[in-house]
């Protein structure tokens, strides 16, 4: 059997990092089109207060469509400081740190966003 | 040889990394990456102005107050330059992240069309920000 890992790892062709970098530029698409959407519905005629704010997002689409950007907005960011992270802190103790408080950092504030997004 | 040791550059720090004159391309990236951090370190509050705002009537009269009277130790101008802060952040990012899918999508790797739209992102990030920030301050 060959050797695949330490220093006879097989560098090519093993797609390292591809899933990451594929899903940064998916969940940013996704992204992006919701701004657009959200720039439509604000732009609309009538003065933007309380209500039409509220209504916006009161549409069971418009909530369903939310609810996947805030899941895309999560893991976006997640793929941005773990590039952050790895690029800048050496230690192997403290960047797990730092990696396990942006996962509790995100997944905290993405299940407020849901919370808030559904009571409505 | 020892002196040829010690004249080895060695591994590169930040000192040495602020020493080369960064093109306006690196600065459209190191942006980049500032702006995603910014959002990131600020998305509880980003939550909170999202939950002010739609929860309620009563929720969406402390949400507009905090830009007025402030939020806690934070004066009024100060919410403001903060959401004007996100503002840029957001504007940079998302203008950043277009010429980055457009140049993934293209292959347009050139160094003039690096530079000609990275001074693109910059212009449109700053000039789109002075617009809202305007609004945000009530200049119009």
């Amino acid at each position: 059997m060959t050797v695949n890992h330490g220093s006879k790892r097989l560098v090519v062709g093993a797609h390292y990092g591809l899933r990451d970098w594929l899903s940064q530029r998916v969940t940013a698409v996704l992204m992006a089109l919701f701004t657009l959407v959200l720039i439509v519905q604000v732009l609309m005629p009538g003065p933007l207060g309380y209500d039409r704010w509220a209504g916006i997002f009161a549409a069971q689409w418009m909530k369903v469509l939310s609810f996947v950007v805030f899941v895309a907005l999560a893991w976006h960011a997640w793929v941005g400081m773990r590039d952050i992270w790895m690029d800048y802190v050496k230690p192997v103790g403290m960047r797990l740190v730092l990696q396990v408080a942006t996962l509790v950092w995100l997944v905290g504030c993405t299940g407020w966003a849901v919370q808030v997004l559904w009571r409505l | 040889m020892p002196e040829m040791t010690r004249a080895r550059p060695g591994t590169m720090r930040l000192i040495d990394a602020v020493k080369y004159r960064l093109p306006l391309a690196g600065v459209v990236s190191i942006l980049h990456r500032a702006s995603g951090l910014l959002m990131f370190v600020l998305l509880p509050f980003i939550v909170w102005l999202f939950d002010t705002s739609i929860s309620s009537e009563i929720s969406y009269e402390s949400f507009t107050a905090a830009f007025v009277v402030g939020l806690g130790v934070v004066p009024g101008w100060g919410v403001k330059l903060v959401v004007l802060a996100l503002i840029w952040a957001f504007l940079h990012h998302l203008i950043a992240g277009v010429r980055h899918v457009w140049m993934d999508a293209t292959h347009s790797v050139s160094k003039a069309q690096g530079q000609s739209s990275a001074v693109i992102t910059l212009a449109a990030s700053v000039l789109l920000t002075v617009a809202l920030g305007a609004k945000l301050f009530g200049l119009y």
